[in-house]
């Protein structure tokens, strides 16, 4: 039952913010459909946890461990992040750059968005987990290019054709996979079922799942942002409005890594052989290394995260790409870790940028001295996010590393020096935006920055200490990996 | 066999879609390009019924109405309506000439058919062989996007690439699930939908359509 509650929740709530339009109470509003969807994602958790994987509808969707972890973070960082928005987009409105009917958009479609991920992470059906993923593209277009500027459009334009051309590839390898599975299954809606398909996955055509996989990653890699099909994501994050930026990075990504990994899972079991996880290994490195070298260079602070994001999703890559219980193990953490420490980060930028008036980060001086906690936010966050003990990051990070010393050697170099350079060039740039002399006034409406200190006080919990009934979790989760 | 007729019309109308694909590579006005992607989309949706009634598939029959509902009719009239209200036929300069266009095309389309070979020799539908055709007319759709500055004409390339997909699908498998296909079409309409709101965004902020005023976002 919960289960249908949590598509239901965010798919009514977009429905009825599009007919209520923005009233004074619709950020309100907003928030308490995201808390109800939070609500749905406890219960169905609480369940999967007690109750093992299960199928329900008759096959066509699926929950276990894997999904259900995502399924958990998906809807609280959804939460905190509306949370975030309703005084962030409040003081927008009064900065000019939005109005009544954009707001309208705006949350009609954050609402649809969220339902969106969530069916792509419980659908059975490797078809409808493609009409998902475009279907969260789609509602997320227009807020890319909320505010109408040149950059905005442009921003969006690329955002949606490079995503549909990448996901157009998805959809030939998705094809390709109901080629291979209908020889075993039959033909109709039964031999897409991801569940029908892991069962008979060492009896498929492996060329043809081979040729698939490639189409697969290709494609749903474009949305997650993996070098070199990268382009649209530092545009779409820079130029959309911040919580859109937070809720792009630190949930789509993640949907889009979950869509190749399931995937995977099948091809692993039908070719026998590395070849899939050696293509991971492969763009998630490239992407770590020219992220990393690309941070040093960018002058606007949210396009900086952006690319900060690509790199954090190619080290997850990477890691899931090894394979085996540490490293999926590692790769859940990571992707945990980034998707609540990234989204605080944006959280402070957002404010920080509205103060200052400007996203370059010349422009933005002092943060501590007129409003500590946005400068403690930013900085805590940009500490955890390199990777500094003892927040989480540091311990998903340590594990992918010694993962990658043992079983490949050859990677390191590449990997550490990568995670140096980011290192120096963020902490480098952050630090005069927090420090530093500065005369911006007060923001009108005070900052909602409770979300950013409890995502940050989470990752530093799991950085000393993960509850060994998490942990049991995420080996589980693991496990389902091929680990 | 009884299957050889319908079979010989479908093959017919699979060098139909071909032929169009290259007359869309080389078409130069926009209501040009929206009247080809139409009689794309009628070849598309007869072959498919042609399949669907030598075969027995019977869900195949939706896809082809489908086809014909979305992408000979709505679509077409919608973009019609937007040149007209946008005011945008005017000559499409693509990026490359014409005969260079041309020249990469027959090689994507010598590419595709290589290929496809493997796949078609497994497939165990009748129509398998068209199967090289359909991914020449997804890579060719592809060209067309690439050497394309105007954004109406992005769109239709990126619609006549589903139209490829969606031609292999049919080719390779009978189609997909009827669930999958309905889902398909309906991001298809959203997007297209989407589409048509963005276009006038842009239109009002930059007074055109040429996407070359869109290219400031880039790696200093």
């Amino acid at each position: 039952m919960e289960f249908y509650w949590l598509l239901g929740i965010p798919l009514a709530g977009g429905v009825f913010l599009a007919l209520w339009g923005n009233r004074g109470s619709a950020p309100e509003i907003n928030a308490g459909f995201s808390f109800l969807t939070l609500l749905a994602a406890a219960a169905l958790t609480a369940r999967v946890i007690a109750q093992g994987p299960m199928e329900l509808s008759d096959g066509w969707f699926f929950v276990d461990s894997f999904n259900v972890f995502l399924v958990a973070l998906t809807a609280f960082v959804a939460f905190t992040t509306s949370l975030f928005s309703r005084p962030y987009m409040r003081i927008e409105k009064e900065h000019g750059r939005l109005n009544d009917a954009r707001l309208r958009l705006y949350h009609a479609s954050y609402q649809i968005f969220i339902a969106a991920m969530l069916l792509a992470l419980t659908t059975n059906n490797m078809g409808i987990l493609w009409v998902s993923m475009e279907g969260a593209t789609l509602a997320t277009v227009l807020l890319v290019s909320l505010y109408r500027t040149p950059a905005a459009l442009e921003a969006a334009w690329k955002y949606f054709i490079l995503c549909g051309v990448g996901i157009a590839q998805a959809l030939f390898g998705t094809v390709l996979l109901y080629f291979a599975a209908e020889k075993v299954l039959g033909a109709g809606g039964g031999a897409l079922l991801w569940t029908h398909l892991n069962a008979v996955k060492a009896q498929l055509e492996p060329t043809v799942l081979q040729l698939a996989f490639v189409f697969l990653l290709v494609g749903y890699g474009t949305k997650v942002g993996l070098a070199p099909l990268h382009s649209w994501l530092p545009d779409a994050h820079a130029e959309g409005p911040t919580p859109v930026s937070a809720v792009l990075s630190g949930l789509l990504l993640n949907v889009a890594l979950y869509a190749v990994m399931r995937s995977k899972v099948l091809v692993d079991g039908a070719l026998g052989t590395s070849m899939a996880g050696n293509l991971m290994m492969g763009f998630g490195l490239l992407s770590v290394v020219l992220a990393a070298f690309l941070i040093k260079r960018q002058t606007d602070v949210k396009r900086m995260f952006a690319y900060s994001s690509i790199e954090h999703m190619g080290l997850v890559t990477f890691a899931f790409g090894m394979g085996g219980p540490v490293a999926s193990f590692a790769g859940l953490l990571h992707m945990t870790m980034h998707s609540l420490t990234k989204s605080a980060i944006f959280f402070a930028v957002g404010h920080a940028t509205q103060k200052a008036g400007t996203q370059l980060m010349d422009g933005i001086r002092g943060l501590i001295k007129t409003n500590p906690t946005i400068g403690w936010g930013l900085m805590l966050g940009t500490i955890a996010i390199l990777g500094v003990p003892p927040f989480g990051v540091f311990a998903s990070e340590f594990l992918i590393i010694t993962t990658a010393m043992h079983e490949h050697a050859w990677a390191t170099p590449f990997l550490l020096i990568a995670l140096g350079v980011a290192f120096a060039s963020v902490f480098g740039k952050v630090q005069p935006m927090v420090f530093g002399e500065t005369e911006l006034p007060q923001l009108p409406h005070q900052p909602a920055l409770a979300p950013v200190f409890l995502h940050l006080a989470l990752v530093l919990m799991l950085g000393l200490f993960i509850p060994p009934y998490l942990a049991e979790w995420y080996r589980q989760a693991a496990h389902l990996l091929g680990g | 066999m009884a299957t050889t007729y319908p079979l010989q019309i479908v093959n017919l109308l699979a060098a139909i879609l071909l032929l169009i694909s290259f007359a869309m590579l080389s078409q130069r006005r926009v209501v040009g390009l929206v009247t080809l992607f139409a009689w794309q989309g009628a070849a598309l949706a007869s072959s498919t019924a042609i399949i669907a009634w030598s075969t027995g598939q019977h869900h195949l029959y939706y896809s082809a109405g489908l086809t014909l509902l979305l992408k000979v009719i709505a679509m077409p009239w919608f973009f019609y309506r937007l040149v007209r209200k946008l005011d945008i036929n005017r000559d499409v300069e693509p990026m490359l000439n014409n005969t260079a266009t041309m020249l990469i095309g027959i090689a994507l389309v010598i590419f595709a058919f290589n290929l496809a070979l493997p796949i078609s020799q497994m497939a165990g539908t009748v129509t398998r062989s068209t199967l090289g055709v359909a991914m020449a007319c997804v890579l060719l759709a592809f060209l067309m996007m690439i050497t394309r500055t105007k954004a109406l004409p992005q769109v239709i390339g990126f619609l006549a690439m589903e139209n490829g997909l969606f031609f292999a699908a049919t080719s390779a498998t009978y189609g997909m699930p009827l669930v999958v296909e309905l889902g398909v079409a309906l991001d298809v309409l959203v997007g297209v939908f989407v589409l048509g709101i963005f276009f006038f965004q842009i239109r009002e902020t930059f007074d055109s359509l040429d996407l070359k005023h869109m290219e400031k976002l880039r790696e200093k």
